[in-house]
Order: C-alpha cells, then sequence, then structure tokens
C-alpha cells in the first residue's frame, strides 16, 4: 500500500466548506427520526417506573390496567426475567470491580427513581400511558446511598445506606496510576513534600456536578419481529455495539438481529448506551410477535436516561517559587449511579492521561474511586473524563499563578511542551504527536485583545467598578480518536477501537461509501463525501456515504470519542486506495499499457507521456461487465478496509473567555469568548465551526447553568426542561474562533478529532474568568454552576473560598482505596 | 370525539378527535405530518413550532380541537414548487443545524420573527428564539443564518472562523 499512499491526491474538496448534504431533508421535515415510524399492527409501550430511589417491590398488581381499553398486555420484571438479556458494562476498571447485575427490570428491587417496573403494551400511546396509571405497586422503602462522600464511606460494618445491600459496599472500584511506578515519572509524594519545604504546594477540591446530556432527540425505540430477523430501530450512537449486546445478553443469534440507527437527534454520548427501554422493546416485540414502539417523553429522558460528570476531585499540586510544577496528585471520586453503565467507571479513566494536559509535569499519581449509589446511572458526557480532568488542571494553573503574581499565561508557557520537543511522551505515557502551543496561544491573544482586556480589567478594580471584569484562561488538549485496540486490551476495555469503511464503485460510476461510524448530527455524509471524492477523483456529488444499518455496514464501532473522522476517515482513505490498487491492473490492461506506467491523478489512470487514460468509473463499468478483464482478476474492484489507530488523537486550543460579574447580585455575563484550537488538516471548517461552537455552548452550560439535582429522598428535583437549565439563543454570545494547525503525524489526512474539543475546553476558561474577576475580593472558587447566588455568596463570605473547600474530603488512602 | 376541520399545509381536512388530542399529535399521528416533532412534555423546546393563522405557536401547546377552522402550516408546507424558503435556504447556508431536530420548529420561529421585525439586530434574534433550544449549534449559527435571510450578512465561503460576513454592523 506504501505506493498507493505516495499517490499524489488532488485537494480540490478537503478544506472545502461544501454545505452539507445532509439537511435538505432536515429543513424540509422530510426526516426519519425514529419515533415517525409507523409499522402495521404495531403496538405502543409505556413503562411505569418507580417513584422511590430504593425500595424492595413488594407487590404489583396489574388487574386494572389490563382491563383498560386497548391494553394488549402488562409485563412485570418476573415475567421478562428469562427473555429481557442484561444491561451490559464493557469495561470493568479492575479485575476486582463490583458490579451489580442490571436487569432492565428489575424483579423485586428498584435501585434508582426512575426506574422501570413494568410495562403497559396497548394499540396507541396514550392508551399505553393512561392504563400505567392503572398498575398499582406497593414498595418497602429501604435506605437509599444519595450523597457521594457519604455513599463512599458506608459500609455494611458502619450501618450507612447501600445502594446494593447484597454486595457489602458503595464501592466499585479503584484505579491508579503512578508515574513512579509506571517508571514514566517521578514519586508525587516526593515531589510534594519537597515543594512544602522550599516551593508551592496547592491543595483544592473541585466539584464536577452531575450534568444531563439532554439530546433533542429522546430516546426512541421500535422493534419488529415479523420477519426473518427481529429488525431494531433506535435512536442511538451505537447500533452495532447495542446489536452484540442484544445478541449477547438475549441468546438470539447475532446473525438474526438488524439495528438501524436512522435520523438521530443528537446524542452526545447520552446515546451511547445499551438501555433497559431497547431491551424491554426487544423482548415484548418478541413475546408479542408484535412491532412494538416505546418513545421517552422528555421528562423519562431526563430522569432515566444516564447522566454524565459527577464526581469530586481532591487535587495537590507542587511546584518551584518560580512557577514550574513538580507534581501532581489527583485523587477523585467518581458517582456511578445505580449501576455500572456500559462504559461506566471507564469515564473517569478516559480523563487519567489527562490531568498532566499539555504541560511537562515531572511526577503525576491519578487515584480514582467509582461509587454506587441510587441516583440515575451515570456515563459518557461529551468529552467524558477529559473534560474533569482539563478543568482540574487549568483552573489549578490559575490559581497557581494567583498564588504567584504572575499572568496565567506565563505560567502555562513555563511548563507546557514546546513545539520543536514533540513528539513528546508524557507523564502519563501516551505520546503527543504533533502540536504547537504556542502559535494558538499568540493567535488566540491577538484575536482575543488580550492586553486591551487585562488594561480594562485593572481600570475597573482601580476605580471600584461594581460590575468587574476577569479573564479566564483554558490551553487544553484531550486524547480523542478512540481508540487504538491493544491499548484497550490493556486497560481491560471489551471491544476493540478500530472502524471499517468499504467503498463500492457501481457500474454506473457513482460511488457508495459504507462507513461503521453512526452519524447522529455530526455532518458525516458530507464531510466523508469530500474525503472520497478527493482520493477517487470523482465529483463530491456522486459519492453517497451509508451508515447506522447493520445489515448494509456489518462491521463498525459507532461514532464517540471523537473518533469519527480520525479512525473512520482514515478506515476511508484505506479502503479508496485499495480501490485504486484493485483498479490499476484492470486499467493497464484496457489501456494496454504496463503498470509501470500508469499514474492515477483527478480520478484518472493516464499512461506517462501520452495523453491516453480511463477515468475510475470507466474501469469500474468495465470491471462490472468483465468482458475484458486480465487473467486472473476478479470482476468487481470494491474494497474494504478497517483500521485500528496506532495512537489516540490530540488536539488542542487556546481558550479566552471574558466574564463581567456583578458584585452587587453575583450575575454573570459573558463578555467575549476566543478560541483558537489546532485540530491538524480540516476537511470541513463549516463544520468545524459548527463542532466548536456548540462544544462551546456545552461546556459553558456547565460553568454557568446546568445542574441534575436531587432532594433528600433521592427524586430529580430538575426533571423537567423548566428545572433543568439549557442555555438559550438568549443566554449565549457570538464566538470569535479560529484554527492553527499542526497536522497529526499518526493519519494519512492529518486530521485531530473536533466533536469535544469546545466543550473540553471552555468550562475552565469561564470559571477562571468569573473567580478573576472577583478573585481580589477574596474569592478563590466557585463551585459549578456559578450561579448569581453562589458568586453572591463567595463574594459575601470572601476569604472562605465559597463552600468547596470546607467541604474537603481527607486523601483516599491507598488502604482505603483498595478495602 | 370532537370533529375538526382545518387547513394543514394548503390541504382541507376533517378529523374526528379526542378532545385532549394535542395539535402535534394530530399533526404527527393523523396527518402524518412527522416533520414536526415532539422534544419534551412542557413547552420549553419548541421543536414542535408551527405557524397557527400565520403566527407561530407551540404545538403542543394547543389542542386540535382549538384549531379547528384555522390555517396550520408546518416545516413540510414552506418550499413551494420545489424551492426552499428563505429561511430554509438560510439554514442551510449558514449551517444553522447539525442534528436537525429542533431545526423545524426553529425554522418556523425565525419566520415568524421576521415577520414582524425584518432586520432584527443580533440581541433582538436571540431573545426571539429564546423559545427555542438547540443543543448543537450553540446559537451561533442560528442566529446567522436568521441575519443572513434577513439580506444582513452575505455568505463568505472558504473561511476558517465562520461562514457569513456582516454587511451591516450589528
Amino acid at each position: 500500500m506504501t505506493a498507493v499512499e505516495a499517490q499524489p491526491m488532488d485537494t480540490k474538496e478537503i478544506g472545502r466548506d461544501r454545505r452539507r448534504k445532509e439537511d435538505a431533508r432536515l429543513i424540509t421535515g422530510r426526516t426519519r427520526w425514529t419515533d415517525n415510524l409507523q409499522l402495521n399492527g404495531m403496538l405502543h409501550l409505556a413503562m411505569v417506573r418507580s417513584p422511590f430511589a430504593h425500595a424492595r417491590i413488594t407487590t404489583i398488581d396489574t388487574r386494572a390496567a389490563e382491563e383498560a381499553t386497548g391494553v394488549v398486555a402488562v409485563l412485570t420484571g418476573e415475567d421478562l426475567a428469562d427473555t429481557q438479556g442484561a444491561c451490559i458494562n464493557a469495561w470493568a476498571i479492575t479485575t476486582d470491580q463490583v458490579t451489580p447485575a442490571h436487569p432492565p427490570m428489575p424483579v423485586d428491587r428498584v435501585a434508582f427513581a426512575g426506574e422501570t417496573v413494568a410495562v403497559v403494551v396497548a394499540r396507541s400511546a396514550a392508551e399505553a400511558r393512561d392504563a400505567a396509571e392503572l398498575v398499582e405497586i406497593d414498595y418497602d422503602e429501604l435506605p437509599a446511598a444519595l450523597d457521594l462522600k457519604e455513599a463512599a464511606a458506608a459500609s455494611a460494618e458502619n450501618g450507612g445506606a447501600l445502594a446494593h445491600p447484597d454486595l457489602g459496599t458503595n464501592k466499585s472500584a479503584f484505579w491508579r496510576f503512578d508515574s513512579a511506578e509506571a517508571g514514566t515519572g517521578g514519586d508525587v509524594d516526593e515531589a510534594i513534600a519537597q515543594a512544602r519545604e522550599d516551593g508551592v504546594v496547592l491543595e483544592r477540591e473541585y466539584r464536577q456536578q452531575r450534568l444531563i446530556p439532554a439530546f433533542m432527540e429522546p430516546r426512541s425505540v421500535v422493534v419488529d419481529p415479523t420477519g426473518e430477523q427481529i429488525t431494531v430501530w433506535s435512536a442511538t450512537q451505537i447500533p452495532h455495539i447495542l446489536r452484540f449486546a442484544l445478541a449477547a445478553t438475549t441468546g438470539v443469534p447475532e446473525s438474526k438481529i438488524r439495528v438501524i440507527a436512522p435520523d438521530v437527534g443528537g446524542g452526545f454520548g447520552g446515546k451511547l448506551q445499551q438501555t433497559p427501554e431497547e431491551m424491554i422493546a426487544f423482548a415484548v416485540a418478541r413475546r408479542l410477535g408484535k412491532p412494538v414502539k416505546y418513545t421517552e417523553t422528555r421528562s423519562e429522558s431526563l430522569l432515566s436516561a444516564h447522566h454524565g460528570r459527577d464526581q469530586w476531585q481532591k487535587l495537590t499540586l507542587a511546584a518551584t517559587k518560580d512557577g514550574h510544577v513538580t507534581g501532581l496528585k489527583v485523587e477523585l471520586l467518581a458517582d456511578l449511579g445505580a449501576y455500572v453503565a456500559l462504559v461506566g467507571g471507564g469515564v473517569p479513566v478516559l480523563g487519567a492521561f489527562m490531568f498532566n494536559a499539555i504541560y511537562k509535569f515531572p511526577a503525576y499519581q491519578f487515584n480514582c474511586q467509582t461509587v454506587l449509589t441510587n441516583k440515575t446511572w451515570t456515563d459518557a458526557y461529551r468529552g467524558a473524563g477529559r473534560p474533569e480532568a482539563t478543568y482540574a488542571v487549568e483552573r489549578l494553573m490559575d490559581e497557581l499563578a494567583a498564588e504567584l503574581g504572575k499572568d496565567p499565561l506565563e505560567v502555562r508557557e513555563m511548563n507546557w511542551i514546546k513545539h520543536e520537543e514533540f513528539p513528546f511522551t508524557t507523564v502519563a505515557g501516551l505520546e503527543y504527536d504533533s502540536g504547537n502551543y504556542e502559535a494558538a496561544t499568540a493567535r488566540a491573544k491577538e484575536l482575543f485583545g488580550y492586553d486591551d482586556l487585562r488594561a480594562e480589567q485593572k481600570r475597573r478594580r482601580d476605580s471600584g467598578d461594581p460590575v468587574q471584569l476577569g479573564i479566564g484562561v483554558s490551553t487544553f488538549t484531550e486524547m480523542c480518536g478512540l481508540a487504538p485496540s491493544r491499548v484497550l486490551g490493556q486497560l481491560n476495555y471489551g471491544a476493540g477501537g478500530w472502524e471499517a469503511a468499504s467503498v463500492r464503485m457501481l457500474p454506473t460510476g457513482k460511488v457508495e461509501v459504507i462507513t461503521g461510524a453512526s452519524a447522529h448530527g455530526q455532518g458525516h455524509e458530507t464531510a466523508f463525501s469530500q474525503i472520497v471524492a478527493d482520493r477517487l477523483g470523482v465529483p463530491f456529488e456522486d459519492v453517497e456515504i451509508l451508515h447506522g444499518d447493520t445489515q448494509v455496514v456489518p462491521r463498525g464501532m459507532d461514532t464517540y470519542g471523537s473518533r469519527s473522522l480520525v479512525v473512520g476517515g482514515e478506515a476511508l482513505v484505506r479502503a479508496a486506495d485499495k480501490v485504486i490498487e484493485k483498479a490499476k491492473p484492470i486499467a493497464a490492461h484496457l489501456l494496454e499499457a504496463s503498470i509501470d506506467d500508469l499514474e492515477f491523478k483527478n480520478g484518472r489512470f493516464g499512461v506517462r507521456g501520452t495523453d491516453q487514460g480511463l477515468a475510475i468509473g470507466e474501469i469500474a463499468t468495465a470491471s462490472f461487465a468483465a468482458h475484458n478483464l486480465p487473467d486472473g482478476v476478479e470482476p468487481g474492484i470494491d474494497a474494504d478496509a478497517t483500521y485500528d489507530p496506532v495512537n489516540f488523537n490530540f488536539p488542542h486550543g487556546t481558550h479566552l473567555c471574558a466574564m463581567e460579574v456583578d458584585t452587587e447580585t453575583g450575575e454573570t455575563r459573558m463578555r467575549k469568548y476566543t478560541c483558537v484550537d489546532d485540530i491538524g488538516v480540516i476537511i470541513n471548517p463549516l463544520i468545524v465551526s459548527g463542532q466548536v461552537h456548540g462544544g462551546l455552548v456545552q461546556g459553558i452550560a456547565q460553568a454557568l447553568w446546568e445542574e441534575a439535582v436531587y432532594d433528600d429522598s433521592g427524586t430529580l428535583v430538575s426533571g423537567t426542561f423548566t428545572d433543568y437549565l439549557l442555555p438559550t439563543a438568549a443566554d449565549t454570545i457570538s464566538f470569535d474562533i479560529d484554527h492553527t494547525s499542526s497536522p497529526s503525524t499518526t493519519n494519512s489526512l492529518g486530521t485531530k478529532g473536533v466533536g469535544e474539543a469546545g466543550t473540553i475546553a471552555s468550562t475552565p476558561a469561564v470559571v477562571n474568568a468569573v473567580v478573576d474577576a472577583v478573585r481580589h475580593l477574596g474569592v478563590d472558587d466557585i463551585q459549578m454552576p456559578c450561579t448569581p447566588e453562589r458568586v453572591w455568596k463567595a463574594i459575601n463570605t470572601a476569604g472562605s473560598g465559597g463552600e468547596t473547600v470546607d467541604a474537603a474530603v481527607p486523601h483516599l488512602s491507598t488502604e482505603e482505596g483498595q478495602a | 370525539m370532537t370533529r375538526i376541520n382545518l387547513t394543514v399545509d394548503g390541504m382541507k381536512v376533517s378529523d374526528d378527535v379526542e378532545p385532549r388530542m394535542l395539535l402535534v399529535q394530530y399533526l404527527r399521528e393523523k396527518l402524518g405530518k412527522t416533520g414536526t416533532v415532539v422534544g419534551c412534555d412542557t413547552s420549553n423546546c419548541g421543536a414542535c413550532t408551527v405557524h397557527l393563522d400565520g403566527e407561530s405557536v407551540k404545538s403542543c401547546n394547543v389542542l386540535a380541537v382549538q384549531a379547528d377552522g384555522h390555517d396550520v402550516t408546518t416545516i413540510e408546507g414552506l418550499a413551494k414548487d420545489g424551492r426552499l424558503h428563505p429561511v430554509q435556504e438560510a439554514f442551510r447556508e449558514c449551517h444553522g443545524l447539525q442534528c436537525g431536530f429542533c431545526t423545524p420548529g426553529m425554522i418556523m420561529q425565525s419566520i415568524d420573527l421576521l415577520n414582524h421585525n425584518p432586520q432584527p439586530s443580533e440581541q433582538e434574534i436571540r431573545v426571539g428564539l429564546e423559545g427555542n433550544l438547540c443543543r448543537c449549534t450553540g446559537y451561533h449559527n442560528i442566529v446567522r443564518a436568521v441575519q443572513y435571510a434577513s439580506g444582513q450578512l452575505v455568505a463568505a465561503a472558504g473561511e476558517a472562523g465562520g461562514v457569513a460576513e456582516e454587511v451591516t454592523p450589528a
């Protein structure tokens, strides 16, 4: 393949801001959301959900519901116990991880408020929902493990509430990385001890509040068992993984299951799940032999679809007095909720390699205790582990700068990897292939007007302006492009991280491209068409991208972790290159030329030194007819490729945020947000801008507005869009974005992932800005979301630093963690 | 059951509906107008926005019986003779959508906004779309799309940072 890779590639499509192919149907309402599907004889499901966080189910009386008009069946966990399969955890982060069994519908005990206890099947969704109200369930409430810290401390011996009493503990797994043990750096405790003698030690505790992915399309699933195969349509990011999980846990042969993800309305990690609702619908359809549909309400979605984040982060940073960081120790408590979800405890582990970020820390230790509670289960939410890490380290770098009286960018530059030092092996053991933090930062400062805003900040401070200005910095990197299969294996993840692609050369000259990535808003159909059009030299319009159907796409690892372009895109390139390789001998034969005299350029095989040539489409036609092929060459020039990445992918960027804070009311207002992201080679600038803008707002929303809140009895009180504050257009501003480019060296296009970048970077930039605005009043932290109330309280309890420091827990000892 | 007669996307329709049936349920379930979608159950998200006699309404907040005798336009009724409505075109041109789930409501609300205020400032656009949630775009390019549709922007191709440049200062 080396020869093919050396082929000159015309790049007239790559880098062009093509308008999206997807849009024509989406702007006219010609959409295929799962809930739009109607099948003959289709029945509708309604879930009966537990109002209690933790309770024993004593009796379920379904008689009244069964007698209601239109009701076909009412089924409980007991009815489906043998056929419903199980919700799996694909990543036991340690070999001794405590993992509660997760039946889609429990038989005798509920572990969070919102868990499904019974399902009503009726002719219409309205009848199903009406009848769900008639199901009588008696519960015996059990003590609920709700607070993360209390749950971590609870045991059978001390009488603390246990999320699953039979397990005897709420501690699921303890995971550690230590640079001294790994041989990638020094001993962090020694670095801290040394800094206590002659340097600076910062100890902080930060809260990553619980968030809800809140994709706009509620989850929906349709299961049709009436053919030879059982067809499942689902609003999912992961049709292939879902198909595997359905087969593996129900015993239905994988070959009898087809999963289709039609138009999917956003995911952000929230649809990276094998859900109880999918399993229940599958079991009901099989039992009744009729197609069924379940579409959740928004309230059900907020209540029972997995949540994200939810950590306490205890951090100890050691540095010299001039600002060189000498060590970072991280101790996390991570709330799993009631079950260990598909990725589950792996989410904080995805952050384990990122707390050292872009910096050359000589010593590093990461400890994470995952904890079970009686709240909604948690799993991936945009960034998954990396926003948490980035938040912690970028908040700390601002704190270090404040401690030393230096500019936060100066302290960062003292510690970051210089552009000439790439490739660079970090203290966490990862090799960063490329980057240029200096260039991105210089451009961001210029675009932001950094010096002018600092001058304004000083003016306001000097004049005692009630509205103070703060400037927040976040120089982030992340690891994306999940992931090299070998590394996933070493981390005990249950699957690989490759991606598959096929290129089908149709006899009419059109090109069908099959990708194992499963888009849900990203614009794969457009960006992937651009890549293939350039590689094969065919018109953009002639390329059709097919995805999201296990029957059309036999192999795939789906879409999450900013992997579609950097892993899936590379698979496309390799499949296209194989097509060219297969076409070449046929072209030589038809042109009566030697293969060595052929060159492939702009979609055409030309004979060097002549004007003779054939377009790749003509070879496709000739190969289809197969009338005149070289001896031993089979008809068809289609090709498949599966790409297993050699490394993670490391986009980075410099984000600068200016926040105005009204010191009298605590109200905050975003004044300016500038980011310069280095995502290597850009395929479609328009799509990239959208990914960045949307990512920014999700990260900003964590900083300022969003939080999933439970009351003392374990009821989610932010269970509607009235209470869970998604930002609106009126809450947000226009952003200034730009890019620098240091191409990735680990994929042939030089691309880096961008799907999560904005979310990972923006949260600390905003909080740093808010804190910076009021730091002179004695504030050094404000817990997220930085609501006016919290900002006001922080100012008015100045000196105590708000509420997080008082809540600090002791460091986890090794013994504690492993107990 | 109550008999209702109304016009939807130019077609006269007549049906017996339950008094409690929402307009959005009528559109989706009875008429198959699935271009209009349901994103929440508290009338916060605006994904179901349609026009009732030319004014935007959240169709989850209107009973089907209330639409009796009225004229409803959905996202599916905007394009005429294969030509997109200028606001549809603007959303495509300015990349004002990603997953597209909020898009029908967002476009219907944007049209209503421009009907009332043909040259809105950025702030007026933002306030005018406050009742419509989008989780993908961060609203940046939705605002650009409305500016573009109102003639306040021209598209600027090939720019890494954004899609359109302002014609007049906001």
